[in-house]
Formats: C-alpha cells, structure tokens, sequence
C-alpha cells in the first residue's frame, strides 16, 4: 500500500493488566499476575504487535475494602522500575513506560532511575507522572500523607521542571575519556543544578550521563485543569479516559489547542485514551463474547463490594441481580471536621447511580457492568480497525492504550487480528526502525541534551 | 583438607584503581552500557562466581570524596545499581546479584519492593549490600534533610560520632523493613479459590506495621512472595560499629583484613559481637575483600601497578594482590585456611582482571580445591548454605 502524506499514523500502547476487576483471573487461561515469565511473555508479544509501549501501572499499596484488604481481584504487582529494568533486557523495540508518583519519590533519586533505565533500553524509557496525597498510600513512606491537595500538582510541576533539568545537566559529549592526557570529564559539561523553593531545596550535580532519548517520554494521565495544564507544559504523551467520538474530539481540541502557548505543535503532544476491545467473526458473536467476560470482570460479589465501597455499609445480604438497596450511606458524623463535603459527595454519587440504574432498569450487577465492564470496541477485526482509524484520522486520539482483560494472554488476539488490519489501511507501521528511541517511535521531537531548559509555570 | 570458600567479585566502573580507566583494554565510553555489564557479569556467571556486588552511590563522586565536583580525572557517571541488576536478572544464570543500596534517602518501601522484584526477575538471586550514612553532596542531591555525618570524626571511629551511630541505626532500620515486607505475603496467599471467588487469602497477607525511629510502615508489600523470600543481606565493615551493624542484621560481612594473620582478630571481635546482638540462629557468613590486579608474570603485573600509581595513587581498604594467577590463588588458600566463609575480589580494571580471574584464578583455584562447587541450589542463599525460611508470619500462625 502506498503511503498518503495526509495519512495520520497511528500509535498503540500495551497495558499490562491491573488489580482490579477488569483483569479477570477465573479464566482457566489466566496466568501468574507476578511472574517474570508473564511480563515477558506480554511485553514480547507487544512487540510483534510493533506497539510503541508497553505501559505498567504502579502499586503504593494493597487495596483495601472496609479496613480488610481487598480480596476478589488480582492483588500484587512488581515495584515498576525493577520490572522495567529486567524486561529492558527480554526486548529489543518496545518503549518501556511506568507509573511513579511525584508524590513518594525525590527528584534526583527518580531522575538517576529513569536515567538509568533509558541507558539500559537502549533510549525506550517512560514515565507516566501521577500525584498522589493520600494519607492512605502515604502511611507507607518516610513522606506520609503530607501533601495538600492544592500542592499536588505544584509538587507535580516542579519535580517533573526539575527531572528535565538533571537530565539536560549533562552535555552529550561531556566523556571525553582521553586516556593520554587522563581527562576523563569535561567539567563544562556537567552543570549543577540548584532549584529553591518551599517545595525543593536542592543543589545538584547528577550522576547519569545524558541517555540515547536525552530525557525519558513523559506521559500524563491527570483530566482535571490542572493536569491538562501540566500535560501541556511537560508531557508528550497523554493517557485520557475520553473514548467517547464526539468527547474524545472535544479533548483532542481543547488539549492540543493550549500547545501553542507553550511554543509547542501538535504532534508534540500524542492522545492515547485507555480502550478495551472484544472481537468476534460476527458482531453478534463479539457482544455475546463482551457480555460473558463482562459477567467474568463483575460477579456478584464484585458488584456488591463496589456498592459497599461507595455506602460503607454492610451489604453481604443482597442480591446482586436486585436493585439497589434503598438505605442511606454511612459516611460518619456530619459535624465532624471535613466531613460535610465527603458526605455531598457521596450523596451525590449514589443518586447519580440510582438515576442511571432507574432510567435503565439495570439490576446492580448490570449497573456495575455498564460503570466498570463497557468495553470501548465490541465488533469483527474489521470493525474494530476501522474504528481505531477513525478515531485518529478524525483526530479524536493519536490512537490507544489498549487494555487487556487476561493476563498474560490479553493482547495476543489484537495482536493477530487487528495490527494486520491497521497496516492493510496504511495507518500502522509495517516494522520497527532500528535503533529507533521511544520518542522517535511516537513521532516526537528530539529533545537536545545539554540545551537549556525552559522554565514552566 | 583444605578449607573451601565461595568465590564473589565486587564491580566498579572501570575498576577499583581510579587510573583503571586509562588503560589498554579499559572501556571509558561504556560505562553505562548495557552490554559492557552484560558481558562483565555474564563472564563471572559462567565462571562459577556464587555474586557480583554492584557499587552505588547517590552522588557524582565516590563516596565520602570531599574533592570539589565534578572532577575531570577519575570516572564520572554510573546506572543505578538496583535497576542494573534487575536488568541482568533475566540474562544471567546462576550467579547472585548483589546492588548496592543507600539507606538514608532513598524510600524503604520501594527499596523492598526494588529487591522483591529483582528476587522474582532472577528467580531467587537477589541480594543487597546495605550502605550506611549519607555524604553532603548526597544530602545536597536530595535537598530533604540536612542530617547526616559529614566525614569521618577525627578519631576515624564511627561511634565517636552521634551522626553516624544514627546512621547504622536507620540502615538496621531499613534492613528490618526490607525483610518484613518481604515475608509480608506468606507462600500460599494466592488461592484463586473459584468456590468463594477469592483471588487470595487475606489471612496470609499482613500489614507490617513497621514504627522505628526514623520511618514508619504501615501495611504490607505490593509484591507477592518471592522466590527466597527475604533478599540476601550483605555489608562492608572495618571497625567495631559496622562490626556489630553486620552481626545484627546481615546475613554475610566483608571484612578487610590487611594480611592473612589479621584476619583471626577480626572474626573474634565479629564472634563477640554476634553474641552481643546477633538474634538470628543462622550463624553470619564472612567475607575477605581483595582488591587484585593480575598479569602473567610478576614484573608484568608489578609494571602495570607502577603505571596504574603513577597516574593516580590508590588510597584502599582492603589488602591489595598484584601478581599471576597463581599467586591470587595461594592468597585464596591462605584466607580460606583462616576460616572465613568466601573471598570477594574486587578488580583492579575491568574487563582485564575480571577475565583473569574466570579463565585464570577460577579454573586454578577449583583444581586446588579451593572454592566450592556449585550445588546447584535454584536460589542465591541456598547457594551460600543458608536456609530458605517460611514467612514470619507463617510461623505464628502454625503454633496459633
């Protein structure tokens, strides 16, 4: 096929599958959550896929239902930088990309890892920068749950300025390592890095030479104002959570829009929403595959938990193909300091579910299904190529994170199935290019190592 | 008969000697590539080397250097030695990986879970060397706490300064959360129990609830049980402080003993300080570091020393052994005869003693029935003698 110039390319992220509902581990195929041989297994098949990354989300700490921890699902996953680093040496192609919070990290500490880990990847090192201020996740760190919520993403916006600063520190030619005259370091390429303010006081010299991307790709998933402002300063990539034609266009604008101001072009920036997807030969067959492994992500237990979870009440005695229960949540004394929002919120909430639930007429277990096992692309191989074209040539996303719902198995069918497909339109790359970094991979700009690095906010 | 050892290599750069770099052979440009460990680390595994230990540092210069940075004679530059581990987990063998880990800035948690995963990647070889203490440029990298020692006090005894007994205490601190967390999941806690629908038994996972002195944990490891379980910890030490920091809480020491007739006044102040503090039942395994450089002929190697000295002197530990093969490998006998339970050499330069000591002292000193056969043990303890142990918390759950 032959290549047309106005032909958007479309890029694909692997999500490794997570510890929640979604990821179904009752499936007599689903295998080991934690063994290296899964992560392998997916990453490499990924890379047949020709994906750009494989993505990983991180654990801070065991999820917990009514004080106990949580039971149902998948629990337990590797620390994302370890697993990274190892599977840097199982693959060849693939971009390499975790979550790490800005929150439960330092800097020059999460600048040298990442640093590290696009060196031992050969330049496929990413980074999907969260924030987090919990007290609940931070009850396992020396931090604690310190942060105001307002300093989230000022915390957030500093910490990734900086980490762009250490990684720019080093010119790329500063080794001279002239064994003649014994100079191994250039001294002027190497600059200290000094950063004061009530967030960070640091005075810098970092110890990681520049690396094959010159700085790891930044992916960002945060939707609110703030995270679309600190996407559009430091980010490359974008994880959304808009799938929806019209919603997914309506972000692609609004996002893309605000580039400019930062001096920055559109494809400087990719939209990669997360998308979920079931195949069949007929569409009637992909939604009868889409309504049992939904049935398989919500059982009834999954389902009434979830409930208890929003109304912090007992509710073991339910039936989960009933209705919703007709009580009121139990969100603590209302006098209580603080709580007055938690309790609106709440209230909130449950009507908004039982508004949804009485329009439809959906049982609890279905109003759960249609909240958490809605999967984005239901239909034949065909349809569903065609459907994630669409969305990128219409410029709703630069394409996908792709979710499966098996581990390690989830993505082999997309794989198979669906890349011939997108190649057969032209929208897909047909191999790897050699030596290619992740950056060049997602059609970003180089960044230049050692240039100057300008200030954001 | 004689007394058999284990056999570990320590790697650094391009080698112990700060001129190492400039050498025929040397590597300078590779430093921070992934094949150059790859292949150094996968030498030793196929030689029959028990470890490598990985240096750290989380500051430009050497630890401890108080020379203005950066310094443009002496490597500059390294990987994360965790993460370069986790990269040589899958390709490697048999060969236990040993990163350096600083205790002070860095999270325990995540260095816990760091070793989880590197246990889980090598299925069963991952261990630790614990350092101590921060330096100032550390401390000024970090920019969060202005605590710390700043070099050694002027009696270059450690407990004269209330810094750095701080210091081992956290690093001890540490070592009890890395390996709580670690047993945090027993064995069996995934069930997947079809039946009642329960991926795991929640009895079986624990929060830690770890409160010390200087950081508090709360709830349990986001990694499953790993092969060994908790990783094998291992320190440097030289006077009595460290002394007691490795008898209370590593499973190996390394010790540097300045010949073969010091070494008996060191393992009895270990033993004295191991019946003071040491409460595990596993006896501490001991360690000799040398730092050696071989060439094939004793003028050779002496020659390629004189040049080494000459363009940067080397201020060391440990006992230094320049000379053939043959000669690394009486100092082999010599120390094993002591007592001690493995010999850790570090490299002058690398690759050059490195590939001296697989193809040369390796071979020669299994023939002199030296060093330990490999017994083929799937994890790194196992190898070294010591016991795999059931979670902790497994324990009391059988007696309850």
């Amino acid at each position: 096929m032959t290549l047309d110039r106005s032909q958007r390319q479309i890029h694909l992220a692997a999500h490794f599958p997570g510890v929640n509902n979604t990821t179904v581990w009752t499936d007599p195929t689903a295998g080991s959550q934690i063994d290296f041989s899964s992560f392998e297994y997916f990453a490499r098949n990924a890379e047949r896929g020709l994906f750009d990354y494989f993505f990983l989300a991180e654990g801070l700490r065991l999820r917990e239902h009514r004080g106990q921890i949580h039971d149902l699902d998948v629990l337990g996953r590797p620390n994302t930088l370890a697993i990274l680093a190892a599977l840097a040496a199982v693959t060849d192609h693939i971009g390499l990309v975790g979550t790490l919070s800005t929150t439960f990290n330092e800097p020059f500490e999460l600048a040298r890892q990442l640093g590290t880990l696009d060196h031992l990847s050969g330049g496929r090192a990413g980074w999907n920068a969260v924030t987090s201020s919990d007290s609940f996740h931070g009850a396992n760190f020396r931090r604690g749950g310190y942060l105001d919520h307002a300093d989230r993403y000022t915390r957030a916006s500093e910490f990734a300025e900086l980490s762009k600063r250490l990684w720019a520190s080093w010119q790329d030619d500063a080794i001279v390592a002239d064994a003649e005259t014994g100079v191994f370091l250039d001294e002027r390429g190497v600059s200290r890095v000094r950063h004061d303010s009530r967030l960070f006081e640091i005075d810098a010299l970092f110890d990681v030479p520049s690396s094959p991307q010159g700085r790891p790709v930044i992916v960002q998933a945060g939707d609110s104002a703030d995270g679309r402002d600190f996407a559009t300063a430091h980010a490359d990539v974008i994880f959304s959570l808009h799938t929806e034609f019209a919603d997914a266009q309506e972000f692609y604008r609004d996002v893309k829009g605000r580039l400019a101001a930062h001096g920055r072009d559109e494809e400087s920036l990719k939209i990669l929403p997360a998308a979920t997807f079931v195949l069949g030969d007929t569409l009637e067959e992909a939604q009868e595959r889409s309504r049992e492994i939904a049935l398989a992500q919500v059982r009834p237990e999954t389902a009434i938990t979830y409930l208890e979870q929003v109304w912090n009440r007992d509710f073991s005695g339910y039936d989960a193909d009933g209705p919703l229960p007709d009580v009121e949540p139990d969100t603590g004394p209302e006098s209580a300091q603080g709580f007055a929002n938690r309790h609106a919120a709440v209230r909130a909430r449950i009507s908004k579910l039982r508004e949804v639930a009485t329009a439809e007429n959906l049982s609890i277990r279905d109003l759960i299904i249609r909240l958490t096992a809605n999967h984005t692309f239901v239909g034949t191989p065909e349809f569903v190529a065609a459907e994630v074209d669409r969305y990128v040539q219409e410029r709703a996303t630069d394409g996908f994170t792709v979710v499966g719902h098996l581990t390690p198995h989830g993505l082999d069918e997309f794989t198979e199935r669906v890349i011939p497909l997108l190649q057969e339109r032209g929208s897909y790359r047909e191999s790897y290019e050699e030596g290619a970094t992740l950056r060049d991979l997602l059609g970003l700009p180089p960044v230049r190592t050692g240039a100057p690095v300008a200030v954001g906010g | 008969m004689t007394e058999r050892v284990h056999l570990a290599v320590a790697l650094d750069g391009a080698g112990w000697h700060p001129a190492a770099w400039r050498e025929e052979g040397a590597r300078p440009r590779d430093l921070t590539s992934p094949r150059y460990w790859r292949e150094l680390v996968g030498a030793a595994d196929e030689a029959g080397v028990a470890f490598a230990t990985l240096e750290d540092a989380l500051s430009l210069g050497e630890r401890g250097s108080d020379t203005a940075e950066p310094r443009a004679d002496r490597v500059r530059g390294r990987l994360d030695a965790v993460l370069l581990a986790s990269y040589l987990g899958p390709v490697t063998r048999r060969i236990g990986l040993v990163p350096t880990v600083t205790t002070t800035h860095p999270e325990p948690f995540h260095l816990a879970t760091g070793l989880q995963t590197l246990d889980h990647a090598s299925h069963g070889r991952a261990g630790a060397r614990i350092v101590a203490g921060s330096s100032a440029a550390e401390r000024a990298n970090f920019g969060r706490r202005t605590d710390g020692p700043s070099g050694l006090p002027a009696s270059g005894r450690v407990e004269d300064d209330p810094a750095w007994t701080a210091a081992f205490r956290e690093a001890g601190e540490v070592v009890d959360a890395i390996r709580a967390l670690a047993d945090s999941w027993e064995d069996d806690a995934i069930i997947r129990d079809l039946e009642t629908g329960r991926f795991l038994d929640r009895e079986r996972v624990h929060n830690i609830e770890f409160a010390g002195e200087f950081f508090s944990i709360t709830g349990a490891s986001i990694v499953p049980r790993s092969p060994q379980g908790p990783p094998l910890i291992t320190a440097l030490a030289h006077q009595s402080i460290p002394y007691r920091f490795a008898a209370e809480h590593a499973d190996v020491v390394f010790i540097t003993p300045a010949d073969v007739a010091a070494t008996a006044g060191i393992l009895s102040e270990i033993a004295a300080a191991a019946d003071d503090v040491r409460t595990d039942s596993e006896r501490l395994r001991v360690f000799v570091d040398l730092l050696v450089l071989v060439e094939d002929s004793t003028d050779a190697a002496n020659a390629a020393w004189a040049r080494l000295e000459e363009r940067d002197p080397l201020t060391t530990d440990a006992r230094i052994v320049i000379g053939t093969a043959d000669a690394v490998v009486e100092e082999l006998r010599g120390f094993a005869a002591t007592g001690v339970d493995g010999i850790r050499l570090r490299p002058a330069r690398l690759p050059a003693d490195l590939v001296a000591i697989t193809d040369l002292v390796v071979p020669l000193a299994t023939q002199a029935g030296i060093l330990h056969d490999d017994n083929g043990a799937p994890t790194l303890r196992e190898r070294l003698g010591l016991p795999l142990r059931a979670s902790r918390y497994a324990r009391q759950e059988v007696s309850a």
